[in-house]
């Protein structure tokens, strides 16, 4: 297949990037408006409406920053596993990518228990605007994780065959995935203070 | 056969892949083409049969519908004639099914898939399986779209705009429709971040982006709209789904009284919410419609015209514009929202600018037939009635996006026959074009002269008569959507025109008989011809007929740019010559 | 002045103050059908001239036409003309110049399925208090009629009166999806969003009873079905019908007193006048 499409572990000469980290920034852009539509429908309904709760008065704001530093960490981990494949340590690589994995599903294990507090209490989407919005943008947010798991779990076991093959394609596919794991990330810090702190 | 070595995986030898592996879930952008070709084509048909029924009921409001009326049933039909909520259905899938099922898929991911590696050099799509991918979602989708129907309270019919709240209280046929739109959308984003990696990434030595041809160009730049607009949607479809779903007000403004009952939500909400998600994606929706098109009329007149395109770079650098403006016009669709001024005046000024990169493109092709020695083959007639249907399909944009004269305008039969002359005389006749004008490379053998011909003087007679009364009937005040339009006073002295329409409509769907007749015959029956039977210089003519997996027999290089005519039919200089 | 209030185009304008949009419209339609015929004959004349035929090629390279570009840069002048000194000045009117309330007819209009529900405030010039809760089968609108100023507020369904020489004021808004409120005569519309209130002003200025409300967004599927009466009346004529619609109104007030039912908020008031039955 490398001679059919070339670029695919090889840098384009020009654009200095292979096929798939550019595929990857191109999905991540269409995620940014994606992600950009729903907080502008967050600040539409919230300046728009009579009344709107703080943040803080209505959630649990240690959960969730206990949430954002685990998945800080997350992001650190994922880029170690890629340095260890860079350095040639597939152990290691398997290490640090299971343990973002690990943070992933402790930042879901969080996020459901502070979804069922809110149930516990009452507060459901359809209880008022605010919920609304927090039970949708955290609950798509989760569903990205969700993906991230899927596809780092691949990659760690079943998918690393590649890296016997072409380590040097697998290499970048760990990339790739450490951006889109970056980009989940980055929405959460955006989504945190906006929902939690404002 | 050595040279064909070349392409093979390497190291492994080269296997016949099986009927399954070849035909269906392949991964050749050839195959996927033609499979979104069929796939599309076949719901042009269906959507085209919706819009059929409503002009009878148009034409003759509370006549039954003959042989149709009785077997689609009572609840559709009681006593044999449409049910307004039946025509609702119709008028909401007709458009979806036209613009997502139809349009998009034929111009994007039958052409684009199957031309653009060709037109750049390339050996297939930088990922072909996430191409496979594509497909097979878009597949999905269009299944679940149409299952929409068979839904109880019937499918999605609050328009294919689905303005809440109306749409956050319709039957079940709407959560369906926004569950395919998911899948669309999904569909769509997989395709258009293939095309452009492909485009960029993919280019074969010496072709710059300045010595792609127009077709490509605007491929690319429809792949950029499809992966930034479409978005937007798919998050208003979320909130949607949530308001149906789980009870959410995210549309549902408070104190609400829907038939005598006080609405039991939350509320809080904004209906324009999902007016200003809906177009952000919408508008540069109808750029997706128009700019594949635009990309075929180029060359297939510059083929026909048997010299350079005019102002190539002038054509190139206006399509660029036409796709970053139409990021930045979209509530021109809403100034009868309440809008004030300020944001108005911005959307007013925003939609005059972009009517000028669009101005500049049909007076390029315009220019490229100066001088030229035009020959009229089926292709270039499609072409050449391209460019006044498009032409009455702008200018009538004019009163449009002028807020003063859409006051009186706005959701009138005028801006049916607006947005219908762009898409249906214009970007379905450039499809046609295309149709006509590719057909040899993928089959070898040529379409039946004749009968496109036939196909090409009915169908231009017909939809002129289907959509030019539109403007008058709106002109006289009548509003869209209107199972019944008699009941108005103002629609009285218009009213006959609806025959006119409607007879137009059905004689249409007559002229497409020997278009789909002469698609299957001359596959095998048709005239054989040569790899490059129109003396094209573009790289897809590079190529044995059909296209081998690999595209190219021999390694190939662009040495010139994309339009290298001398003036007659042997003097011309392919591009990798 | 026209025998025929409709035609094939734009129908009678019995508006004082929109005869700039009439203007518009054909002035733009001109500019249209200039370019268009301009184009056409050029494109007629192409494809005869430069037809390919035995002897005939193909120009290989030609100069850069410079008539072209001035006639683009003409257009885009007629263009910023069109926005900046037509269409904009009158939007502007339309959107902004609101005549002083105390000049003008105010009423209410509330878009329902399927009917238009019109509502005056009556001789004291304040409309009632409208609740939610309020809203039965003969008050739609839920109008509070314990509240002060609700006590002599005219309501109708589908039936419109407005007079020549007078602006009028529109307080348009839905109680359940979005409408949009058309006077194609009167060359109005806005639409009807619910949650929202919006105010549109106009001014007629020839009279006429057979005009008609049109609805001009869908709305659900008896959308075809909700037209509403336009009477202009002259200002004797108008002051006729809201003197009638005054007395049927106390009369009624007179019979409810004498039944002595209590004062309650939540009893159907019954005091609105239904000329017309919500479709």
């Amino acid at each position: 297949m490398d001679e059919l499409i070339p670029y695919i572990y090889k840098p384009h000469p020009v654009t200095g990037i292979t096929n798939g980290k550019f595929g990857t920034w191109l999905f991540l852009a269409s995620e940014v408006m994606l992600f950009g539509a729903l907080f502008s429908a967050y600040i539409m309904l919230r300046l728009g409406s009579e009344s709107w709760p703080r943040g803080y008065q209505e959630l649990h704001v240690a959960w969730a920053a206990f949430n954002t530093v685990v998945l800080i960490f997350s992001s650190v981990t994922i880029v170690m596993s890629w340095v260890s494949l860079k350095l040639n340590q597939f152990g290691k690589f398997r290490l640090y990518m299971g343990l973002t994995i690990l943070c992933s599903i402790v930042f879901l294990v969080v996020k459901g228990i502070e979804y069922s507090d809110k149930f516990h209490h009452e507060h459901f989407p359809w209880t008022s605007n605010f919920f609304a919005v927090y039970f949708t943008l955290t609950g798509l947010h989760a569903l990205h994780i969700i993906g991230g798991i899927v596809v780092n779990a691949y990659l760690m076991f079943p998918g690393s065959k590649l890296w016997k093959e072409n380590p040097e394609q697998f290499t970048g596919r760990i990339e790739c995935a450490g951006l889109y794991w970056h980009f989940v990330d980055l929405v959460w810090i955006f989504l945190f203070p906006t929902i939690y702190l404002l | 056969m050595s040279s064909h070595d070349a392409h093979h995986h390497s190291g492994h030898s080269h296997h016949e892949p099986g009927f399954v592996r070849k035909y269906i879930f392949s991964t050749d952008h050839k195959m996927i083409g033609i499979q979104y070709g069929l796939t599309s084509l076949c719901f042009l048909l269906f959507g085209f049969s919706l819009v059929m029924m409503m002009r009878w009921q148009l034409a003759y409001p509370g006549q039954p519908l003959p042989f149709l009326g009785k077997l689609i049933g009572e609840t559709a039909f009681p006593g044999g004639v449409m049910a307004p909520e039946f025509y609702n259905q119709l008028g909401a899938m007709h458009g979806t099914i036209m613009v997502f099922l139809g349009i998009v898929p034929l111009a994007v991911g039958a052409f684009g898939n199957y031309l653009l590696p060709l037109q750049i050099g390339a050996g297939d799509m930088a990922f072909p399986k996430l191409n496979m991918m594509s497909y097979w979602v878009f597949f999905v989708g269009g299944v679940t779209m149409l299952c929409s129907f068979l839904m109880p309270g019937g499918a999605a019919q609050s328009g294919w705009t689905s303005y809440p709240p109306l749409s956050d209280i319709a039957p079940t046929g709407q959560t369906v429709w926004l569950l395919a739109m998911v899948f669309l959308i999904t569909s769509s984003l997989l395709g258009s971040v293939n095309f452009i990696v492909t485009c960029i990434q993919l280019r074969v030595k010496g072709m710059s982006f300045f010595r792609m041809p127009v077709f490509t160009w605007c491929q690319l730049v429809t792949a950029f709209l499809l992966l930034l607009a479409f978005p937007p949607l798919e998050a208003a479809s979320v909130l949607q789904l949530m308001d149906r779903l789980a009870g959410t007000s995210f549309f549902m403004p408070t104190g609400l009284v829907i038939s005598g009952e006080q609405a039991h939500v939350a509320g809080g909400g904004n209906p324009l919410l999902w007016q200003h998600l809906f177009w952000f994606l919408a508008h540069p929706e109808v750029y997706v419609l128009i700019l594949p098109a635009v990309g075929i009329i180029a060359e297939v007149l510059t083929t026909n015209t048997r010299k350079p395109l005019y102002g190539y770079n002038t054509l190139v650098y206006s399509i660029i514009f036409l796709g970053f403006m139409s990021f930045v016009v979209w509530a021109h669709h809403m100034f009868m929202t309440g809008m004030g001024t300020t944001l108005s005046s911005f959307f007013q000024a925003t939609t005059m600018i972009i009517s000028i990169p669009s101005v500049i493109i049909v007076t390029t092709f315009l220019l490229t037939l100066w001088g030229a020695s035009i020959r009229f083959n089926v292709p270039m007639l499609f072409a050449t009635a391209f460019l006044p249907m498009f032409a009455i399909g702008g200018l009538t944009g004019l009163p449009l996006g002028l807020t003063a004269s859409d006051i009186y305008l706005h959701d009138t039969y005028y801006v049916i026959g607006h947005f219908h002359y762009v898409v249906a005389p214009g970007t379905i006749f450039a499809l046609f074009a295309g149709i006509y004008h590719w057909y040899p490379k993928l089959s070898g053998r040529q379409m039946s002269e004749f009968w496109g011909k036939v196909h090409f003087w009915g169908s231009f007679v017909c939809m002129n008569g289907i959509f030019m009364p539109m403007f008058f009937v709106g002109m006289a005040g009548v509003s869209r959507r209107l199972y019944d339009m008699s009941l108005y006073a103002h629609a009285k002295s218009v009213f006959r025109l609806n025959e006119v329409m409607s007879i137009s409509a059905w004689s249409l769907a007559l002229f497409q008989i020997p278009f789909i007749l002469n698609l299957f015959i001359s596959w095998k029956k048709g005239k054989k011809v040569s790899d490059n039977p129109w003396d094209c210089t573009t790289l897809e003519w590079a190529t044995p007929t059909p296209p081998p997996h690999g595209n190219f027999a021999h390694p190939v290089e662009a040495h010139r740019g994309p339009y290298d005519y001398a003036g007659d039919t042997q003097e011309f200089v392919p591009q990798n010559l | 002045m026209e025998q025929k209030p409709y035609g094939w185009w734009l129908p009678i304008n019995a508006s004082a103050n929109n005869g700039g949009i009439d203007q518009l419209i054909n002035l733009v339609h001109i500019f249209m059908a200039v370019l268009f015929v301009g184009w056409g004959i050029y494109l007629v004349y192409v494809l005869v001239r430069f037809r390919a035929r035995p002897g005939h090629k193909a120009y290989a390279v030609h100069k850069h036409f410079r008539l072209p570009t001035w006639l683009e840069i003409g257009v885009a002048i007629i263009e910023v003309v069109l926005l900046v000194f037509l269409s904009s000045p009158i939007w502007f009117r339309v959107k902004k110049d609101f005549p002083p309330e105390k000049d003008s007819v105010l009423v209410r209009v509330v878009a329902e399925q399927f009917a238009w529900n019109i509502h005056y405030p009556g001789k004291d010039g304040k409309f009632g208090r409208t609740r939610p809760e309020l809203v039965t089968g003969t008050n739609p609108i839920g109008l509070d009629r314990d509240d002060p100023d609700g006590k002599d507020d005219i309501t109708t369904v589908n039936i419109l009166h407005v007079p020549t020489g007078k602006p009028v004021i529109v307080y348009l808004s839905s109680k359940d999806v979005i409408h949009s409120f058309s006077l194609p005569v009167l060359r109005v519309k806005q639409d009807a969003i619910p949650g929202m209130m919006i105010p549109i002003w106009f001014e007629a200025a020839k009279t006429g009873q057979e005009f008609q409300i049109a609805c001009a967004q869908l709305c659900g599927l008896s959308h075809y079905r909700m037209s509403g009466q336009l009477m202009i009346d002259t200002p004797e004529q108008y002051a006729t019908w809201m003197a009638e619609q005054e007395k049927e109104l106390a009369q009624e007030n007179a019979g409810s007193d004498q039944t002595a039912v209590p004062a309650d908020t939540n009893s159907p008031a019954g005091n609105t006048s239904n000329e017309g039955s919500p479709k």
